[in-house]
């Protein structure tokens, strides 16, 4: 076979991102290898996060060293995560699909309808769309400001029994907010490209247009609607600055409402660095970077199962 | 909708129905665009509110003084996310564009769908993941300390699975023809790649770039954890001396207690959104150009 320099040097190039995500996995099981073993099942099944005695003399654990007291459990994070997360999938879900719908079936209508008396109207729909795009590309940091500045003091003022604004409810609404476009741009997409047949057979059997829409329409797409919501999940999951930024930060404790104080796996990594700068033994180190192989392995699945429901591995045949 | 109307007209047997039917379509579309309202409603006060107190803090302090001492002005960390994202651009567009290449042109096997796979896994892995992997590597094993070098390299290892993919898709745009006549007039690899095929798609491989540059400029968690912060600006070393940028200001400064603080934030914020803003006008722009706009 010919030897073909330009193919093989882009190869090569290529072969950074196998090795970029290699590296990734290696690095955190190397260093989180002591940790694993230190932990055991109850960094899962734990719930307290104590660093121990970084001032006091260390000492020996199953042949590791470790601070005086220390213990690492991470299910208040995990749970945290979770419940964040699932909220903001609740929230997210019904907004997208009214979003979606109401862009991709109603706006033409009005239009067509305010064309006629305002010909010089501009188009409604891709200035809503355009803003809807936009918001996928607002740092998360943003929404965390306006997370503080304004959705914090409302909640605090008007909806939370404590007065406290900080906890679960303020991370799932922005979170919420955050993964609305990722779902309601997947939904506008596929609503747009259902067939005008079965459209219109629905409009020629007498249906409504929200029949339509809801009996006709929502149905064929419930796959793609399902591989955007995971996809969303996913990125929720992971989403780091704008919950630690509203989310209160509590550790050690399971939340048990929607004012609780949490710490998702993501947020509570970036608030431990001066933490884990001061552990001697570096233990709390190698902790993080077992949580980090966690949360690595959690959106992996996630994401993994969003590939599997877009590539429609479990389309199933509707019924007609 | 007219069906609705004319259903109202049927018999009285059916009318019951009928004007359940009605009251549903009502009821839904209203809620449709109460979602609508509830989505569209606090985006556009995301924007407001940041451009609002941003525009007031703006002033020309901010891009001459640093923020160390009594801390006066941005100049630090506007200077410190330009160098970040120039320097992680540098690394990732040749080894993001290369891949792009290969998936597009040479990828069509085994090879090429695991690479697409894997540019997918690392695309959703969480970026402060990434960060804390670059941690443990380049500050802890490597003993780089806080650094421009890990900063760069982290932010290139985020935009490189979105460069590859963007080009390739881009690539894939590009009519096989073309590729044929370059080959039958004696291209080789190289130049059938470089003077045909991207020049051809150069519209979508700069829509990545800018991609990748909004994702570089607006990402805070991975520098919260190679950048480190530093109240003064670069002093010219890769390696043992912290950067700031400027999303470490938005999400520190607001906490502080002092109004002057919080106006830094919000200023640092309104310029993060403008560039951003202007990435997207950009891409706008390039889309529209490109062979085959939309």
């Amino acid at each position: 076979m010919k030897l073909r320099p330009f193919r093989l040097s882009v190869l090569i190039l290529s072969l950074f991102i196998p090795a970029a995500l290699a590296a990734v996995v290696l690095f955190l099981v190397a260093y989180s290898g002591q940790a694993i073993i230190f932990n055991g099942l109850h960094f899962i099944t734990g719930i307290t996060w104590n660093l121990g005695d970084l001032y006091d003399n260390p000492v020996m654990v199953r042949g590791i060293q470790v601070p005086a007291g220390a213990e690492y459990g991470i299910l208040a994070f995990v749970v945290g995560t979770l419940a964040s997360s699932a909220i903001a999938i609740l929230i997210a879900v019904p907004l997208s699909a009214g979003t979606a719908i109401f862009l991709s079936e109603a706006v033409p209508e009005l239009e067509r309808a305010s064309r006629s008396v305002l010909p010089w109207l501009p188009p409604i729909r891709p200035v809503l769309a355009m803003l809807v795009e936009l918001v996928a590309v607002v740092p998360s940091v943003v929404f965390g400001l306006w997370g503080i500045a304004v959705l914090v003091p409302f909640i605090g003022h008007y909806i939370s029994p404590t007065g406290n604004g900080y906890g679960l409810l303020a991370a799932s609404i922005v979170l919420a907010l955050m993964i609305t476009p990722i779902i309601a741009s997947t939904l506008y997409d596929a609503l747009c490209q259902v067939p005008k047949e079965n459209r219109e057979s629905a409009f020629a059997l007498g249906a409504t247009h929200f029949e339509v829409v809801t009996k006709a329409m929502i149905p064929m797409v419930r796959t793609t609607l399902m591989g955007g919501v995971v996809l969303a999940l996913g990125r929720a999951l992971g989403e780091t600055m704008a919950v630690l930024m509203v989310s209160g930060g509590g550790i050690n404790m399971l939340p048990t409402s929607l004012f609780s104080p949490i710490s998702t796996i993501a947020s509570f990594i970036v608030s431990q660095l001066d933490s884990a700068e001061s552990d001697p033994t570096n233990m709390s180190v190698r902790a993080l970077s077992e949580i980090a192989l966690v949360l690595f392995l959690i959106t992996l699945a996630v994401n993994a199962g969003a590939k599997l429901l877009s590539s429609g591995a479990f389309n199933v045949r509707k019924r007609q | 909708m007219s069906a609705s109307v004319s259903n109202a007209s049927l018999t009285s047997g059916k009318s019951g129905l009928a004007l359940r039917r009605t009251i549903v379509s009502t009821v839904g579309w209203a809620a449709c665009l109460m979602a609508l309202a509830l989505v569209i409603f606090p985006l556009l006060d995301i924007v407001g509110v940041v451009a609002i107190n941003g525009m007031a803090a703006i002033n020309w302090d901010l891009f001459t003084k640093d923020t160390g001492g009594t801390n006066l002005g941005l100049a630090n960390a506007i200077e410190g996310t330009f160098i970040i994202t120039i320097f992680a651009m540098l690394i990732a567009m040749p080894i993001g564009v290369g891949a792009g290449v290969y998936l597009s042109e040479y990828g069509k096997n085994k090879t090429g769908s695991t690479i697409r796979f894997l540019a997918d896994v690392l695309t959703g892995t969480p970026s402060i993941v990434l960060g804390y992997f670059s941690y443990i590597v380049f500050i802890i094993s490597f003993g780089w300390g806080f650094s421009l070098a890990a900063a760069a390299i982290t932010i290139a290892i985020l935009i490189v699975p979105y460069l590859a993919r963007i080009t390739e898709l881009a690539l894939a745009q590009v009519p096989n023809t073309m590729r044929e006549a370059a080959y039958a007039l004696g291209g080789r690899d190289s130049t059938v790649v470089f003077k045909v095929i991207l020049p051809a798609a150069s519209s979508g491989v700069i829509t990545g770039a800018l991609l990748a540059l909004a994702i570089s400029v607006g990402e805070t968690a991975p520098l919260i954890y190679t950048a480190g912060w530093s109240d003064y600006r670069w002093n010219g070393q890769f390696t043992n001396s912290p950067v700031a940028y400027l999303t470490y200001v938005i999400w520190t400064f607001i906490n502080q207690p002092d109004a002057h603080s919080h106006a830094l934030a919000y200023a640092a914020a309104f310029l993060v959104m403008l560039i951003v803003l202007a990435i997207n006008i950009g891409v706008r722009l390039t889309v529209r150009r490109g062979p085959r706009a939309g």
